[in-house]
């Protein structure tokens, strides 16, 4: 489509095939007093595609509560920072990887890892843990074995081979995800709280560095392709993935942490999308200083690569420094000595601008502050679709006769299932600080030297998200929340991995900002700020849009690691009790999507005062040492949750709850519950404990044999139970 | 007490393995850059897990070129008790120090999980108090592989040091996690001071790793 009314040299067709519109166009040509040459146009479509500029959601994200007793370093750098006392930090953010892992599985997801890791040991911390969230398509679509096994085997090849242990995640199996999958990657590290690094670029002169890898051609235009939509062409698009080498990562690791050591480094930032054009445009817009380099310097690959090339290339591997000079030659050894590429490639300088020079030639002269402030900022229209109704189901719909089959199916089912499959894959225990292992509520990494630890959760529920998406962004936070506090921890913060599908269409922007609104009203009443975060929008194949799916990634403290808690059974003669109430919510269950295979039924809603109580109730129980084991009730309900206590405990249980709705007792996704095992002897001051604090706490059962025994309802063998719940996600390969 | 822990870029277990020595046998070990060409006076050098040079090329090949494994090497031969755990074991292969060759897991993936060993030997320096023990494995190539020449060869002169087995000790096919021969686990060169095995023995090597077993070598070493 030609616009009639284009009046510059510039080629029209070139202009779109950046992902610029006309009037971002205009601002460039405004900006600058000229048309931009080919090197600046490509520039600009890098810093100013939505992966990068953030410009439709900038607007909503600033709603979300960042700031917190313990926030040292909320949103805007490379991740957030928190503070985990005894002078120690964590550090941590979650991002997107998903256009390239569709495109290219094994790669894509790799250098998703290797992105985040970048991330953090940037700002100084050593990467102590990495956790991840996926969604894949319907388990019985063609795509979804390939994309399955190629999204593990990278995260786990790029993982393993740095040493940093994958430690958890989530994965999710839907339709809408048929033609574009989620892989969200999250790392944390550890740094001391006065050893941060920031990338803001200081001191006129002083020496721009480049370590790392060398630049090739892999990966021009990569932040431009995830922010477009796919089509059936799409596959075209290979070219557009990097390839990682987490071999020269973990030199780069090591290299970095050892030069973080001396005084040497006054700004750092990794290069990660649209490489060499986003790290120094951040470093210099961050630090108010201009930038000039001699890209003829760049280490390069490939030979005659141009301007355009080099600064757009998403080579991995790569880090971007402002050093003090002094130091030059002290740095050059560290690296010299981890056989990395260290050169000076440029210097600081007072225009405000960025100036590339090659071959003695000016290749391109922006001020920084167009590329920056001047970013497009839109509020997109957008329409809040009235959430699923919700619907009453009645005791008379079900047969209770078949409870427990109908047990055996969901727990068979690949988004109920082990994940063993996928986690034997990854390095859980690397660095030998893996205190509690994926397969629990959340995984615990002790903090190395010390008897403290980070507990640390994924979780997004995207079918509740797409029925109702308030309650389905309240929903993701305080599942995390949950998880953290019933593995014994003090929830501190979260990050964010915003997918959505095309902001333009006002429904999508919607399930935008009703998620936002969710996530925020529970970060303020749970005290749980977010402190990073990353927003993949354009998430959609042929017109279709995925589920709105905002994954949150949560960290947690544990001060004494004598008080972690996993979901195991433990021991014969103990009670089951179960804090919160059942209110028969099938709604959106899994009971309905894997039993009825339908989706209807509506979001079950969350009340934050009675998620608090029950939470702090939960910490306070296990910080007394009253419980023995814990767990909260998720997707599936209580037998689900039951179960999987049963099936890690290796222990049966004898359920004496009188329901005169069993399948809504049972199924029912009410939350702000969790179960508790509690010792008989403990029970009395627990209870006490739940009446103090207005928790309903209510005991259900006796642990003990090898079966679920339900009273006037049937049993069922816990290792028959096992190997259904084992060979979920197996199924998918058969 | 002296211990040495030899560091190659890309070694990931050098800190964990260092960890576990410090913690069993109060001495701190000292770590030794692979560039180095020669090890003082030791008590025990171990050879770390890990991704030596990315395990590009072959697991192990590049690192055993490295300049301090000339000197690995003939320590050995002078009989200072060199430990190889998983990459650290594929070194050792590699620079001739033991037999045989660690092929792909037989189902293709890398696996992390925790197994049982049963020690065949008990009478090295490693294995003299050695029980049925169970520590984690995670490697992608552990799948142990000799000619029948070379099995008869280590058998007759019991340089097995540990097969996978089950809970109740027994070496079968079913608790065989990754298609090596005969279950092996790790074996020990002919004067038994040199042991390659793919578990590791550092993480389960204290309380807090839920297991403890992986100790029985370092403590066997030290005592």
């Amino acid at each position: 489509m030609t616009n009639r009314n284009w009046q510059f040299q510039t080629e029209q067709s070139l202009v779109e095939n950046h992902g610029l519109k006309l009037d971002e166009f205009e601002k460039i040509v405004e900006g600058l007093g000229r048309e931009p040459n080919l090197t600046e146009l490509g520039i600009f479509s890098a810093m100013w595609n939505e992966h990068c500029s953030y410009k439709s959601s900038k607007f909503w994200l600033k709603k979300l509560p960042t700031s917190g007793k313990r926030v040292v370093q909320g949103p805007g750098e490379n991740a957030g920072v928190v503070d985990i006392d005894d002078g120690d930090v964590a550090v941590f953010k979650m991002e997107s990887h998903n256009h390239p892992s569709f495109l290219e599985p094994y790669q894509g997801a790799a250098t998703g890892v290797g992105g985040i890791l970048r991330d953090v040991f940037t700002m100084g911390a050593r990467p102590v843990a990495n956790l991840n969230a996926l969604r894949f398509g319907e388990p019985n679509h063609p795509k979804t074995k390939h994309l399955l096994s190629g999204v593990v085997s990278g995260i786990g090849g790029y993982g393993n081979c740095i040493g940093v242990p994958t430690v958890g995640g989530e994965v999710n199996f839907h339709p809408s995800y048929n033609g574009n999958i989620l892989v969200n990657a999250m790392t944390v590290g550890i740094a001391k709280k006065d050893k941060i690094f920031y990338s803001a670029a200081a001191g006129i002169g002083n020496p721009v560095v480049y370590v790392g890898s060398k630049t090739g051609r892999d990966g021009i235009h990569g932040a431009t392709m995830a922010s477009a939509e796919f089509d059936e062409d799409s596959e075209d698009k290979k070219p557009t993935v990097q390839v990682g080498d987490p071999f020269t990562e973990k030199l780069l690791l090591e290299a970095c942490l050892e030069l973080m050591k001396e005084e040497a480094i006054i700004a750092i930032q990794d290069m990660g999308a649209a490489g060499l054009t986003s790290s120094s445009i951040e470093m210099a817009s961050k630090g108010d200083v201009g930038l000039e380099i001699d890209l003829s310097k760049v280490p390069m690959r490939a030979q005659n690569m141009s301007a355009y090339e080099l600064m757009l290339s998403e080579s991995q591997e790569r880090m971007l420094m402002v050093l003090d000079p002094s130091k030059e030659e002290m740095a050059r050894d560290i690296f010299k000595k981890w056989d990395l590429e260290f050169e000076v490639i440029g210097k600081v300088t007072d225009t405000k601008r960025l100036i590339l020079i090659k071959n003695g030639k000016e290749e391109a002269s922006i001020p920084i502050n167009i590329l920056v402030e001047d970013a497009p900022e839109y509020q997109r229209d957008y329409i809040v679709e009235e959430p699923s109704p919700i619907k009453e189901y009645k005791s008379e719909d079900f047969d209770q006769n078949n409870i427990l089959k109908d047990l055996n199916t969901m727990i068979m089912h690949p988004d109920l299932s082990s994940r063993k499959w996928i986690w034997e894959q990854y390095d859980h225990m690397v660095m030998a600080d893996t205190v509690v292992r994926p397969g629990s509520d959340a995984a615990v990494v002790r903090i190395h030297g010390t008897n403290k630890g980070l507990a640390m959760s994924t979780d997004c529920s995207p079918v509740y998200c797409k029925h109702n998406p308030y309650e389905g962004g309240k929903h993701a936070v305080v599942e995390t929340w949950r998880n953290i506090i019933a593995s014994g921890a003090l929830p501190i913060a979260i990050t964010d991995c915003m997918n959505f599908g095309n902001p333009e269409k006002p429904e999508i922007m919607g399930q935008f900002v009703e998620c936002i609104r969710g996530m925020g009203d529970a970060c303020s009443k749970l005290n749980y700020p977010v402190v990073s975060g990353n927003v993949s929008l354009y998430n959609e194949t042929n017109g279709e849009g995925i589920y709105p799916t905002p994954a949150i990634g949560g960290v947690g403290l544990i001060k004494d690691l004598s008080n972690v808690k996993t979901l195991s059974l433990k021991e014969d003669g103990n009670f089951l009790c179960v804090v919160g109430e059942t209110a028969n919510h099938l709604g959106s269950s899994k009971y309905i999507s894997i039993i009825q295979s339908k989706e209807e039924g509506g979001t079950p809603k969350i009340n934050l005062d009675t998620e608090l109580r029950n939470g702090n109730f939960v910490m306070d129980a296990i910080h007394q040492k009253l419980i023995a084991s814990a767990h909260d009730v998720g997707e599936g309900g209580i037998l689900v949750a039951i179960s999987e206590m049963c099936m890690l405990g290796n222990l049966g249980i004898t359920i004496e709850i009188e329901t005169n709705f069993p399948h809504g007792y049972f199924f029912a996704e009410d939350q702000s519950r969790y179960l508790l095992e509690v010792n008989p002897t403990s029970y009395d001051e627990c209870q006490k404990l739940a009446n103090k604090n207005g928790v309903h706490l209510e005991k259900i059962g006796i642990v003990g044999g090898d079966k679920i025994s339900i009273r006037n309802i049937g049993d069922q063998h816990v290792s028959a139970l096992k190997r259904s719940f084992e060979t979920g996600i197996k199924q998918i390969f058969q | 007490m002296k211990s040495h822990v030899i560091v190659f870029p890309g070694s990931n277990c050098d800190r964990d393995v260092a960890v576990a020595i410090k913690n069993i046998s109060g001495y701190q070990p000292q770590m030794v850059w692979h560039k180095e060409t020669s090890i003082d006076q030791s008590d025990l050098i171990v050879v770390p897990g890990g991704f030596s040079y990315g395990d590009y090329l072959r697991c192990g090949a590049m690192a055993s070129t490295s300049p301090i494994m000339q000197d690995v090497v003939k320590k050995a031969k002078e009989g200072v008790p060199v430990l190889g755990i998983c990459n650290g074991f594929q070194i050792l292969i590699e620079s001739g120090l033991l037999d045989g060759a660690l092929m792909r897991n037989n189902s293709l993936s890398f696996i992390c999980k925790d197994i049982l060993i049963k020690p065949r030997n008990q009478s090295s320096v490693f294995t003299k108090n050695a029980q049925v023990a169970k520590m984690p494995i995670a490697h992608n190539e552990g799948n142990f592989f000799v000619t029948s020449e070379q099995l008869k060869k280590i058998q007759d002169n019991d340089q097995i040091a540990f097969q996978y087995c089950d809970e109740s000790g027994n070496v079968s096919e079913h608790s065989n996690p990754n298609g090596s021969l005969e279950n092996i686990a790790g074996i020990l060169n002919e004067n038994k001071n040199v042991l390659g095995m793919m578990p590791h023995p550092e993480r389960a090597a204290e309380l807090a790793h839920g297991c403890e077993d992986g100790k029985t070598i370092f403590e066997s070493i030290f005592n």
